[in-house]
């Protein structure tokens, strides 16, 4: 069980914790055209990169904020976690 | 009754208490302390099982978790219990233990006739021999392989027992209590560090309580209990014996498997029988030591063969000789403390040392005390076959692949040592990538991984001096690296006996023409041939090797068979081990019972109930509840002996022509505040929301950013900046986080806060041509007239003088109301309901009649937003804005979306107009054609219409309304039925909705 630490809450369980995929896809704005190769992207692809992923956890059993987590995805080592306004390097 | 190899003194067993046990029902005793096994060779029982492959007579080897043969099913405390590990399982007042994989008995075994059809049973057996004829496979192969596998058999009772789990935070962890582990956690303890000392046994010290040592002029045993009796003096340590440490997962947690009341008589009704401790440590140490492995050779799996380590703690700990007449067959000097221990007892040993003449510190004391010694000898094969009667040694050449003089001697067990192999488990699962430690023949951690630090024999270190200096030195230095605090401790002064280097040999050759099995793996019976086999058959991985003869991958995880199988594996590759590598670890370290993995989480605690304020009202009217999600809901409210059909239909009815009142506290409410919450719900859902005047509910339409349907519920605005949200039941804590998700990460520059209402507010619905009358009772001042308060509208009054919010909304597709109270009032209000509402009619109804209201106005719900359809799949097109932007909407132009044979929402009644259609069946063109059967779509609701009196049913059709009118078959394989069905609207009740806005 990963041991994650919430820039609100301090280091909490992962139980706490719910998956929210890729933090760095960026949602086309609202009310502005979008090509569909771009929305296409956006909706569906996503990278699987072994190594280092920043990612979004959402602390659901805490405060229910969203959190920028930036993690191994093979050795599930978490270097940095963030609020997501932000930036993990 | 005498027990005739137990010593007179020797042990740390209570002597003043005799415990009776039965043993295949032959009644025996033992003493407090003892364990089923140390028990039993008291008694002088040896063979206590059979093998699993062929059925070879089995008895002890071990003396811990090493064993690999005494599994028995004990029955105790009025459980039965499978694959008990007799040499840990202590002994309890009234216990019964019986051997396993034997019929009719462990001393006569029918199955034992495999020993002498080896040829059916080489590597890979099961692969070879059960392939063909497959008509074989049912009848004959299955129940045979079932018949001969399997050890115990599993108890069919509830388990009545108590299983806990715990949460632990600390700064050290250590897991194990010899040498090091108490070195470690005694000087973390006085660092000011939260220690936890873990200890598997019974008894703390590790090998401390059977090597001859001496610490600061203390035994080792009296210094163990001397640095114990002061760790569990202080506050910040705590130790816990009969507790293994079996899994190193990801950041540090581990988890600890405490039995906590096996070995007691009795014990209080609240006491756990087992607890699991899910351990996080800043920092942990691997005390876990090491296990003897043994040397192989003919027959070496014979009742009465040991390793030497336990024959001594057998003497040791437990005052019980394993034999009166034992051979010590060893290749390093750690066997001849076992030697000088049984010379001790008056026993006279002869020691077979497979190294040449020479002398050590332990050789010159055994030959002092007039042991016979043979050095460059062994033992070829045991002879005896239910217990060890003679040897046939031999003295081997210098080339140790001949021998140079070939005898039989008598004895009555055989204690081996083919030297140490670290306890590298719970490294290996931190992801530590162990390294061959040549110097010891074996694997020892490598880089960390981890916080963890192996320290003593654990990391190859086997002299006490060391394991001391490394454990005070860790202990120490990690907690100081927390604590802040680093108290200096002299390491104390060690007396022990110094080792000689030890033979880098491990398996017995074999004279001409003999060809005794010699087992690597004891447990999954796997010997030398069929590692040699798998070999020649081309396996080379050892991964592959483990899988096809099963070395390694019983229950004991191969702790005395792993290196001895990658030894033989290197040698016939001509390979060095490790070139060869090892298997992977993983946990558990040691079986755990099913019980303690649940923990408490079982039956009524198995997940939270959630009940909403009417929750008693219900049940005492006879509501029989159905699930939804953790929620307990009505489904219909039973009246004599009515069935769920009868009574819903019933309930259903009296709303169409009367009145009816649901709980609806269930359903998802979510505050929505901010001078942006218009703007919000606009980009939310797939309607407009932003000239929705205050006062008005609006139907609201959600989508993923993939175009399908989310969710749906109804919105009202409560004042300006102000609005309350609900949601599906199922659907409410996604929605949530969904919004949540939008508001703190896309569009963080909205002010706008969502917060879940639903268990503030109690909910119910009052829905019938009769509901105005009975609301104009409810509120007698207020205006309910439709113009006052129309479709979509929305008051706030005192409902008999609690504050209550009044929607005019409907599901039902009659007139109807929800009316919302505080949690704290929803009694109050339903059984004020159920009061007034008597003179109009008015009957409570549940799930299954709300069901049957929507699917007949065709509402959709869960069964039709399945996560596959959009709106327009659903006939929901109307509420999907062209103008504006939302969520989800650039997916809803997608190609396949918008194919016109796409599957969509229709009715469906039977042609007979009597036959219910079941759920989940398929639409087909020809029930006869043949198979697979081209599939139009699938029926995904269905009810009896009171309204028209015969089943009606929702379902998801290719070409969807284009299908009206024409004939299909219904078939469902898992009801055996198919029923002719005609395709009609979905809105098979009131299709214009004159009846909510009436
Ligand atoms: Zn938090």
């Amino acid at each position: 069980m990963l041991y994650i630490k919430c820039p609100y809450c301090g280091l909490r369980a992962q139980k706490e914790f719910s998956y929210g995929g890729d933090a760095t896809v960026k949602r086309p704005n609202i009310n502005e055209e979008v090509s569909s190769e771009d929305w296409d992207n956006f909706v569906y692809m996503r990278k699987s990169p072994r190594g280092k992923h920043i990612e979004l956890w959402q602390h659901i059993a805490g405060c229910r904020q969203w959190i920028k987590v930036q993690r191994d995805t093979a050795t599930h080592e978490i270097f940095q976690t963030a609020k997501v306004t932000e930036e993990i390097r | 009754m005498s027990q005739p190899f137990r010593l007179n003194k020797e042990g740390l067993i209570n002597r003043n208490k005799k415990i009776s046990f039965t043993f295949n029902g032959k009644k025996l005793f033992g003493y407090e302390g003892d364990t089923i096994a140390s028990a039993l060779i008291a008694n002088g029982i040896h063979l206590v099982g059979r093998s699993f492959k062929y059925h070879r007579p089995r008895g002890f080897f071990g003396a811990g978790v090493e064993e690999p043969n005494a599994k028995l099913q004990v029955e105790f405390n009025g459980h039965s219990e499978p694959n008990v590990n007799a040499t840990e399982m202590e002994l309890v007042e009234g216990l019964s233990a019986t051997s396993q994989n034997c019929w009719p008995s462990v001393n006569f075994d029918v199955g034992a006739i495999n020993n002498f059809l080896k040829m059916f049973f080489p590597a890979g057996f099961y692969y070879k021999t059960f392939m063909w004829p497959k008509s074989f496979w049912y009848k004959i192969y299955e129940p045979f392989i079932r018949k001969a596998a399997g050890l115990g058999v599993a108890s069919i009772e509830k388990d009545k027992e108590r299983y806990e789990h715990k949460f632990e935070y600390c700064d050290l962890l250590v897991t194990g209590s010899g040498p090091s582990g108490l070195a470690s956690a005694y000087a973390a303890a006085k660092n000011g560090a939260k220690v936890i000392l873990a200890e598997d046994k019974p008894r703390f010290g590790g090998t401390l309580l059977t090597d001859d040592v001496s610490i600061d002029n203390l035994s080792g045993k009296d210094w163990a209990e001397k640095i114990i009796t002061e760790l569990k003096s202080m506050p910040n340590v705590t130790v816990k014996n009969r507790s293994q440490v079996f899994g190193y997962y990801d950041h540090n947690m581990l988890v600890m498997f405490e039995r906590v009341s096996d070995h007691l008589e009795k014990k209080s009704k609240f006491t756990p029988r087992q607890r699991l401790w899910y351990i996080r440590a800043k920092e942990t140490i691997l005390s876990t030591g090491s296990i003897e492995r043994p040397i192989v050779f003919g027959n070496n799996d014979t009742p009465g063969i040991f390793l030497s380590a336990a024959a001594k703690e057998y003497m040791k700990v437990y005052g019980v000789l394993v034999g009166k007449k034992p051979l010590i067959f060893t290749n390093n000097d750690s066997a001849y403390e076992t030697a000088l221990e049984f010379k001790k007892n008056n026993v006279e040993p002869i020691i077979l040392d497979t190294r040449e003449e020479h002398s050590s510190e332990l050789i010159d004391e055994a030959k002092s005390k007039g042991i016979d010694i043979r050095f460059s000898h062994g033992v070829i094969v045991a002879n005896g076959y239910k217990k060890v009667k003679s040897a046939k040694i031999g003295k081997l050449n210098k080339d140790k692949n001949s021998f140079e003089k070939i005898e039989t001697i008598d004895c009555d067990c055989i204690c081996v040592s083919g030297f140490w192999t670290p306890s590298v488990h719970l490294a290996s699962q931190s992801g530590n990538k162990l390294k061959y430690e040549e110097k010891i023949d074996a694997f020892i951690p490598d880089k960390k991984k981890q916080h963890e630090t192996s320290v003593g024999a654990a990391n190859g270190s086997f002299t006490l001096e060391e394991s001391l200096k490394h454990g005070f030195e860790n202990g120490s230095n990690l907690s100081a690296k927390i604590t802040e605090t680093k108290t200096e401790i002299s390491i104390p002064n060690v007396n022990e006996k110094k080792y000689g280097a030890h033979d880098k040999f491990w398996c017995m050759p074999l004279p001409k023409n003999e060809n005794p099995k010699r087992f690597v793996d004891f447990q999954n019976d796997v010997s030398v041939s069929d590692i040699e086999i798998a070999l020649r058959e081309g396996y080379r991985s050892i991964e592959h090797v483990k899988r096809y003869t099963t070395l390694g991958m019983a229950t004991d995880q191969g702790r005395t068979s792993n290196l001895n199988g990658l030894q033989l594996v290197s040698n016939i590759e001509n390979k060095i081990v490790p070139e060869v590598g090892h298997t992977t670890f993983r946990p558990p370290f040691t079986p755990i019972t099913i019980g303690t993995i649940v923990g408490r989480e079982v039956g009524m605690e198995y997940m939270p109930t959630r009940k909403t304020p009417m929750h008693e009202w219900h049940e005492k009217n006879n509501a029989v509840f159905v699930d939804a999600g953790a929620w307990k809901r009505p489904r219909y409210y039973k009246q004599g002996n009515e069935t769920l059909f009868e009574a819903s239909k019933r309930e259903a009815k009296n709303v169409r022509e009367n009145v009816g009142i649901c709980d609806v506290t269930t359903l998802g409410k979510i505050d929505i505040k901010g001078p942006d919450a218009a703007e919000f719900l606009n980009r939310v859902y797939t309607n407009a929301w932003m000239k929705l005047p205050v006062g008005k509910a609006r139907y609201g339409l959600m989508l993923r950013e993939d175009g399908i349907v989310m969710d749906d519920g109804t919105t009202t605005r409560i004042s300006e900046n102000h609005y309350h949200m609900t949601t599906t039941t199922a659907q409410a804590a996604n929605v949530l986080s969904h919004l949540e998700y939008y508001l703190q990460i896309v569009w963080p520059e909205l002010n706008v806060n969502v917060v879940s209402t639903t268990e503030q507010w109690a909910g119910a619905a009052i829905a019938g041509p009769k509901s105005r009358d009975m609301l104009s009772k409810l509120y007698p001042d207020l205006d309910v007239s439709n113009d006052a308060l129309p479709f979509m509208g929305y008051k706030e009054a005192e409902f008999f003088g609690v504050p209550s919010r009044i929607f005019r909304i409907s599901f039902s597709g009659e007139l109807a109301y929800e009316i919302n109270v505080k949690s704290d009032h929803g009694m109050f209000m339903w059984e004020k309901m159920m009061e007034v509402g008597k003179e109009f009619g008015n009957q409570p109804y549940g799930t299954e009649a709300l069901s049957t209201l929507r699917i007949e106005m065709g509402h959709v719900a869960g069964p039709e937003l399945d996560g596959r359809t959009i709106p327009s799949d659903v006939s929901l097109n109307g509420l999907v804005s062209k103008k504006k932007d939302f969520i989800g909407k650039n997916s809803l132009g997608r190609e396949a979306f918008n194919v016109e044979s796409r599957q969509k929402i229709v009715g469906l009644i039977p042609i007979d107009r009597k036959s219910s259609i079941p759920e989940g069946s398929h639409i087909v063109q020809d029930q006869n054609a043949k198979l697979p059967n081209p599939k139009l779509g699938h029926v995904s609701s269905s009810c009896w219409s009171v309204e028209n009196n015969n089943p009606f049913s929702l379902a998801i059709m290719k070409d969807g309304k284009n299908m009206i009118g024409k004939k299909f078959f219904a078939v469902s394989p898992l009801k055996n039925k198919s029923i002719e069905v005609e395709v009609i609207s979905s809105h098979y009740v009131d299709p214009e909705g004159k009846r909510v806005r009436s």
